[in-house]
């Protein structure tokens, strides 16, 4: 069993991450299946994610379950002044999930998670209208995490455990609108930093007070992945010291935000099970990327508003047992994003979205049941611009951009719940 | 079980295929509106400015955003249209060779100096393209880099052979359907749907580049006898562009642009006509010598009746530059008479009368062209050793050589307020004959002249900056200070546009000025 969790593990960890934002809500087929639900849904291992006071409630002393989505998502501009369209060309992003964990005695288990709820890869066309703001752009988090869960009560448990993080960022943008070298080229930049660690934590309680309903409240602390010594590789800069750009190291700092989850879920009788969270992401954090080049004067650094707010999700999820074989699933949820009016950078081009899960669970044998969930997130064709206020930005010298966005993502995936 | 997992693979395919879509996408065939206009077939006529031609030279990033370019991006976004094929050549060094010898110069870069950035020449890479390998055509941007409004019309005025007797022209010649093809009848030949003709710079330009040096041809009506620094007689080019443009506008839809007034382009209007410092470590010390030595000069004008001519030079302003006037009365012999009655020995009157005879100090009216920059203040090496040779010693003819400060600045870098006259008239003359030709014809009809000059008088703003006619840091100007950036030509193109869906009420989108670069920095040059 753990070596299979360790292979999992293993193999998984060179896959990309990715979602149409940066946030990628994609940490368990059974949660996804029900609106991405769960802070206080006892369900299986995914508790590891959702809320670990949790594990402590699982019937069995073993508990794995592991699992891997396909993102298929891409965004569509325009702008209808100049006659011009892009298509995003992103690669299939895989996000992945390794949830352990073992009842050492009636009070408390020990777990291991390994999740990637961060990431993102974008690419434009090269050169396309907006690549003084990204050409293409690829974030991973991986994040391991060793997890207690405490019983104090029969009905009130508690849980949690520090967070091991390992990002990268690898981003691509022209230095400008029009500079290039003799030939017509394009002058452009490329920052990439790997196996940038970084730590963090989360915790969570949950409490039933009737056998029917449990509460729970989950919070996973910010993280800010902090590159330092990163490289930055200048291309196609003309030969003139009135473009002092070449190679350097670059110093960034990527905010993880925190996430505060509450959530209530309702057991009506033994074939149905309601779940409702609430989930706000503390993005506020993400003010600016600035990429700070090390043989540069801060007047050339790179500098990238943001100015994200706080951003609030409603999930609803509910479970269906058929028989002892088969167990179906479907959730909503309303995905608010973080990014404000003239701030919609073509990075991450996210608007709200109404999203809409479905899934099931196939249990093979007592102990291996097999879970499938697919999400498809529905986003509203919006005219958005990327201005940031220079009041606020005065470092900020790019030009205004925009248009009309489209994006669209679909998501299946599959998983394997073991308990033993 | 093993179908559900089949119908998941199967959604999860269809969905994949399934890209995000526009309500109103641009790429159906509806969005945009032709109106009465076909783009099918553009072809664009003209000169340096039509192909694309900046920095002094033609080159392959230049002409890819050339205004024709431009707009053929634009009207595919329209309407289905062929390709549009440019002359393109073979590098961005600029440069053209004939028979393995270069014939025209390297392209133009900013380049930073000792004296911070200037214009220079490209030595990085050389000239590759050679007019005699032949670009296979049929083009549809015919811009000829040169032409002039006679010469579209000029049979020969496409040969090879005629490139190395000066008879013909380099860039036409590598893309002409025979030696013989004249630039309207290879335009025409390609039937086109949609053409533009903007054509006539070059009828005024080249006089006003040269400084005024050629004539203003008025009522000559055989172009065939002009020199190549000569105005063409507006009967003649009213006459001939007529016949041109109802050619074209037979079987097609078009645009007629008009002719901008030479004064408003860097070129004129970036040496001031007064630039001499008196706090200038070498002209400064000079100013009581000079004055002292211009002051029986002076006395001689104001007894000849021609006070205006005297030569003062401040010590306290910066002094206009001494020029030579053609268009004054040549009273060098008179001059040389007083100057000795003066008491002034001989040898040296009849210098400073030959010198003299028809210089003044230049004033607002007077241009001085780009090109004067580099020699006003420098010594005349060439009238060093005139000097030397009708016996002075190198002092004292080196004294006597300095460019616009003792020796007057030749006819070719001053454009004086006389000649601008003619040139203006001409054409104001061609402007009229344009506009209304575009009206009998039901063409569009874009008015450069007004663009450029409001380039000059504040500039244009677009959605990241404004562009104006500065040299260098303007945006609109290439470094040769005449032909136009690629923001430049994005903002010819605009206009064009504009006037396509006013007269036509098509409904073409425009370019984005912003995103079309200005001047090319680079180190290598020499």
């Amino acid at each position: 069993m753990k070596r299979l969790f360790l292979l999992s593990l293993f193999m998984l960890a060179a896959a990309t991450t990715y979602a149409g934002g940066y946030r990628v809500s994609l940490q368990g087929q059974r949660g996804l299946a029900m609106g991405h639900t769960g802070v206080a849904v006892v369900n299986n291992a995914e508790l590891a994610f959702f809320n670990p006071a949790g594990l402590v409630f699982l019937e069995n002393k073993i508990n794995a379950s592991v699992g891997v989505s396909a993102v298929f998502s891409d965004v569509v501009w325009q702008n209808d002044e100049f006659g011009q369209m892009a298509r995003t060309d992103s690669p299939v992003g895989t996000p992945f999930y390794a949830y352990f964990s073992y009842k050492l005695n009636e009070k408390l288990s020990l777990g291991l998670a390994a999740y990637t709820p961060y990431g993102s890869t974008v690419e434009w066309e090269k050169d396309w209208p907006g690549s003084h703001l990204v050409n293409d752009i690829e974030l991973a988090a991986i994040y391991v995490q060793a997890l207690a869960s405490y019983k104090i009560t029969d009905n009130l448990a508690v849980g949690g455990g520090p967070i091991y993080v390992s990002g990268s960022v690898n981003f691509n943008r022209n230095l400008n609108r029009t500079l290039s070298d003799l030939e017509g080229n394009r002058s452009n930049v490329t920052i990439d930093a790997s196996n940038v660690s970084a730590f963090g934590w989360s915790a969570g309680v949950m409490w039933s007070p009737v056998d029917s309903l449990r509460v729970g409240v989950n919070y996973r602390s910010e993280i800010l992945v902090e590159a330092e010594d990163g490289d930055a590789d200048f291309e196609n800069v003309p030969n003139s010291p009135l473009a002092p750009f070449s190679d350097t190291q670059f110093d960034a700092t990527l905010p993880l935000p925190a996430e505060l989850s509450v959530g209530v879920s309702y057991q009506l009788n033994e074939k149905w099970l309601f779940a409702f969270d609430y989930n706000r992401t503390f993005w506020d954090v993400y003010n600016s990327l600035d990429v700070d080049f090390a043989n540069q004067p801060t007047e050339r650094d790179s500098f990238n508003p943001r100015a994200y707010e706080d951003s609030n999700n409603y999930r609803f999820g509910v479970q269906y047992t058929a028989n002892e074989t088969f167990t179906l699933r479907a959730g909503y949820y309303f995905d608010g994003s973080p990014v404000q009016d003239g701030y919609f950078a073509p990075e991450t081009p996210r608007n709200d979205s109404n999203n809409f899960t479905g899934g099931l669970s196939i249990n093979v044998t007592d102990n291996v049941a097999i879970d499938a969930a697919f999400l498809y997130s529905r986003f509203k064709e919006i005219y958005a611009t990327y201005s940031p206020d220079p009041s606020e930005f005065p470092d900020y010298e790019g030009a205004p951009f925009g248009g009309t966005y489209k994006s669209s993502a679909f998501v299946p995936g599959l998983g394997v719940t073991i308990k033993i | 079980m093993k179908n559900y997992f089949k119908y998941m693979a199967i959604l999860a395919l269809g969905i994949v295929s399934c890209e995000p879509e526009l309500e109103n996408s641009i790429e159906d065939g509806d969005f945009y509106t032709r109106g009465e206009a076909d783009f099918s077939n553009y072809v664009a006529l003209g000169n340096s400015l039509t192909s694309g031609y900046a920095d002094g030279a033609l080159y392959l990033s230049g002409q890819q955003n050339s205004f024709p370019s431009i707009l053929a991006e634009k009207f595919s976004a329209v309407q289905e249209t062929g390709e549009f094929i440019q002359p393109l050549v073979n590098d961005n060094a600029g440069g053209l060779l004939l028979g393995g010898n270069q014939i025209t110069q390297n392209r133009f870069v900013l380049a930073v100096g000792a004296n911070g950035p200037s214009p220079a020449r490209y030595t990085g890479a050389q000239p590759t393209t050679e007019v005699s390998n032949k670009f296979a055509g049929p083009v549809n941007n015919m811009g000829v880099p040169g032409a002039k409004s006679y010469h579209l019309l000029a049979e020969n005025y496409g040969s090879v052979a005629g490139v190395a007797a000066g008879t013909a022209n380099p860039y036409f010649a590598r893309f002409s359907s025979s030696e013989s093809a004249t630039v309207l009848q290879d335009a025409l030949a390609q039937e086109p749907t949609f053409f533009t003709l903007w054509i006539g710079n070059n009828d005024v330009l080249s006089y006003a580049t040269s400084g005024g040096s050629g004539e203003y041809q008025l009522n000559n009506f055989d172009p065939r006898t002009y020199g190549e620094n000569d105005i063409t007689d507006p009967t003649v080019f009213a006459m001939l562009y007529r016949q041109m443009a109802e050619a074209l506008a037979q079987n097609a839809d078009g645009v007629l642009v008009n002719i901008p007034n030479v004064a408003s382009v860097p070129y004129f209007t970036t040496v001031p006509f007064a630039p001499l410092n008196p706090a200038d470590e070498d002209f400064g010390p000079q100013i009581p010598t000079l004055n002292a030595t211009f002051a029986p000069l002076n006395q001689a004008f104001a007894f000849l009746g021609v006070p205006e001519r005297s030569v003062n030079f401040a010590t306290d302003a910066a002094s206009p530059v001494l020029i030579k006037d053609e268009s004054l009365t040549d009273i060098s012999t008179q001059l040389t008479e007083v100057l000795i009655g003066g008491g002034i020995d001989p040898a040296t009157a009849t210098l400073y009368g030959m010198q003299y005879g028809q210089s003044r100090q230049a004033t607002a009216e007077d241009l001085l062209v780009l090109t004067s920059a580099g020699v006003i203040g420098s010594v005349n090496q060439q009238r060093v050793q005139e000097l030397i040779g009708l016996g002075l010693d190198q002092q004292t003819a080196g004294q006597l050589s300095v460019n616009g400060v003792t020796y007057p600045m030749e006819d070719q870098f001053v454009l004086t307020d006389s000649e601008q006259g003619f040139v203006e008239s001409a054409t104001t003359a061609y402007n009229i004959a344009i506009s209304q030709i575009a009206e009998t014809n039901g063409l569009g009809y874009v008015d450069a002249n007004a663009l450029l000059n409001q380039l000059d008088n504040g500039g244009i703003s677009f959605d990241g900056g404004s562009v104006n006619s500065d040299f260098v840091t303007g945006g609109a100007f290439s470094l040769d200070g005449v032909h136009l950036t690629p923001r430049g030509y994005a903002i010819i193109a605009n206009a064009i546009i504009d006037e396509i869906n006013a007269t036509y009420g098509s409904n073409v989108p425009k370019a984005n000025v912003g995103s079309y670069g200005t001047v090319t920095l680079s180190q290598d040059v020499q």
